[in-house]
């Protein structure tokens, strides 16, 4: 029988996250000949998100509907996953370092006392052996790490790092929809509020507009978040902005806070503390507004403007609608 | 309450970091708690002051870890345990870790484990779940507010920005995310004390673990630095025509929009 790779597809709000595509060319890469077999867990009707998966790339997809699966529990997921990988033997399993993937899989790990490498932003193969690369000191250096046995190759991969493929409509594989009794779950998730605006996951963004304590209030960041619903991004802010309480700390980027590699940062009214630039600095493109010249986050931006924020990010936004710009 | 904390030291947010011979270089480096660890020692001491009970602030490191054991003592913990591994281990993972702590903990009467969400040097987050499912303990990470109640533990935990409310059965093990708390300065009567208050050292030997036991899964091959980044170009001229290039400039050069 040929090696197979487990992904997990993982759901928001019923839709599943970018990430879980970019877990399909993950598994490519460890192994390019192995069945891609996929798992979509929830409680409802699956088969939508399951197509998308073999649509990017899964070969076969395995389904697991649930009431006790309806939220996230790392209980839960955890049954269900080692349930599955107890019946498939997969040789490798990936899945996004989100919340939830980095909850559910240290616990598999230490269950069945398994190497885990979280958060990889690149695999390469050397030899047969699969090198993984990580951000350590929030991306002020980087490691390579590889498994130490033959074993299981186990990873959580940080999303918008590895390009997902192509989705290919045509597509067909086998999807199964698979009976597990999720039971005896210890925690109880009572309520989730979502505070979470609209739009763009911030860790999954391809743009971030990020502001400062130079935005100087909560309504100071409303052109921020009309700069990033004009260009399909999302907005994050520096722990400066948090403490003042411009907005939630779920915005923070930095050393605490989110590590996010977006294709463009535009970091509007931030001075470039080392800790905020741990957290962007392995951005593709860095654009710095802000009114001190002499500001650090000069040194890290492609490409700066000097200037009153409040009078360049009208003008900004102005001219994006003209141009007409549309980023998806 | 048996209060637990897990802690670990880590460079000090403010350091660059250099690499030599394919390591880390250590050498001069400000060491601090590391911040998300700070949470969860406030929040263990929060929680002894309602409930009652004593604060043990444990960590795995070297000798000069004592300085962060002293340090969460003076903030209000009340003992502190240093399992020293210098002697007999070069290289760990997050296995080594948890295994470590679940050998520490065996037979131990434990109601609550708190730790950081996530150390900002590995920053793997692994080792407070893999130690709760070694200890059978269920387990909530990135917690933001935690209420103790007749043996119930009432937790909001940050979902990437959302919020869920879970009810969870003591003894559990929670990591600790910003907003939970706004962790204490120390102040030199707490320093004073802290110097009293007792610091177990013990080794592998002293929880009958040897090397082999705790070898590592996976290993470290190289550690390199991101490519510098060159200074990038500010614009001059008008702030309108500025915008107007930079737009310019994103679709057509960076091709980002």
């Amino acid at each position: 029988m040929s090696e197979k790779i487990l992904v997990i597809g993982e759901l928001q709000q019923g839709v599943l996250r970018k990430v879980s595509y970019e877990t399909i060319a993950a598994a490519k890469q460890l192994n390019a000949n192995a069945e891609i077999l996929a798992l979509v867990l929830g409680d409802g009707d699956l088969q939508h998100p399951a197509e998308e998966m073999i649509h990017y790339g899964a070969d076969r997809v395995i389904t697991v509907s649930h009431a006790n699966l309806s939220n996230y529990t790392s209980e839960g997921y955890g049954q269900v996953i080692m349930e599955v990988m107890h019946d498939e033997n997969p040789s490798g399993i990936i899945m996004g370092h989100t919340s939830v993937g980095k909850d559910v899989t240290p616990k598999i790990a230490s269950r069945l006392e398994l190497g885990l490498i979280s958060d990889a932003v690149a695999i390469e193969k050397e030899d047969d052996q699969v090198i993984f690369t990580r951000p350590i000191y929030s991306g002020k250096a980087f490691e390579k790490k590889v498994m130490k046995d033959e074993g299981l190759l186990f990873a959580t991969i940080r999303p918008n790092n590895i390009s997902a493929l192509e989705p290919d409509a045509s597509r067909t594989g086998d999807i199964i929809a698979r009976e597990v009794d999720v039971k005896d779950l210890r925690t109880i998730v009572k309520e989730v509020i979502r505070k979470k605006t609209e739009g763009v996951d911030l860790s999954e963004a391809k743009i971030v507009i990020a502001g400062g304590r130079g935005v100087k209030s909560a309504e100071g960041f409303n052109a921020l978040y009309e700069l990033a619903d004009l260009l399909g991004g999302a907005v994050g802010a520096s722990r400066g902005a948090c403490d003042a309480d411009y907005c939630d700390y779920s915005l923070q980027i930095g050393q605490t806070g989110k590590v996010v590699t977006p294709d463009l940062y535009i970091a509007v009214g931030i001075s470039g503390a080392i800790q905020h630039m741990a957290g962007m600095s392995n951005s593709k493109v860095i654009v710095a507004i802000n009114s001190d010249e002499e500001a650090n986050i000069f040194k890290m931006a492609d490409y700066g403007i000097v200037g009153d924020l409040f009078e360049v990010l009208p003008l900004f936004i102005e001219e994006l609608k003209l141009q007409g710009a549309l980023v998806s | 309450m048996n209060i637990y904390v897990l802690l670990k030291k880590t460079f000090d947010t403010e350091e660059a970091i250099s690499v030599s011979g394919n390591q880390i270089d250590e050498s001069g480096a400000e060491f601090i708690i590391n911040p998300y660890d700070e949470y969860a020692v406030e929040e263990a001491i929060q929680q002894r002051d309602k409930h009652g009970g004593t604060v043990t602030v444990v960590t795995i490191g070297d000798e000069d870890s004592e300085k962060q054991l002293r340090t969460a003592l003076a903030m209000g913990a009340d003992e502190a345990v240093l399992i020293n591994t210098s002697d007999d281990l070069d290289e760990g993972d997050q296995f080594t870790t948890a295994k470590i702590l679940e050998t520490f903990f065996e037979g131990k009467e434990v109601d609550l484990i708190l730790a950081g969400n996530v150390a900002i040097d590995e920053a793997s987050g692994q080792v407070g779940p893999r130690l709760a499912e070694r200890l059978n303990m269920p387990f909530i990470t990135t917690i933001v507010k935690l209420d103790i109640e007749d043996g119930t533990a009432e937790i909001e935990k940050d979902l990437e920005g959302d919020l869920e409310k879970i009810d969870v059965s003591l003894p559990v093990l929670v990591t600790c995310q910003q907003g939970l708390n706004e962790p204490r300065y120390t102040s030199l009567p707490g320093i004073m004390k802290a110097k009293k208050k007792p610091l177990e050292q013990l080794e592998l030997d002293d929880l009958d673990l040897d090397e082999d036991d705790v070898e590592a899964k996976t290993a470290t091959i190289s550690i390199f630095l991101p490519p510098k980044k060159q200074a990038g170009r500010i614009l001059v001229g008008e702030t309108g025509e500025q915008v107007k290039e930079l737009v310019s400039l994103l679709s057509s050069e960076a091709k980002v929009i």
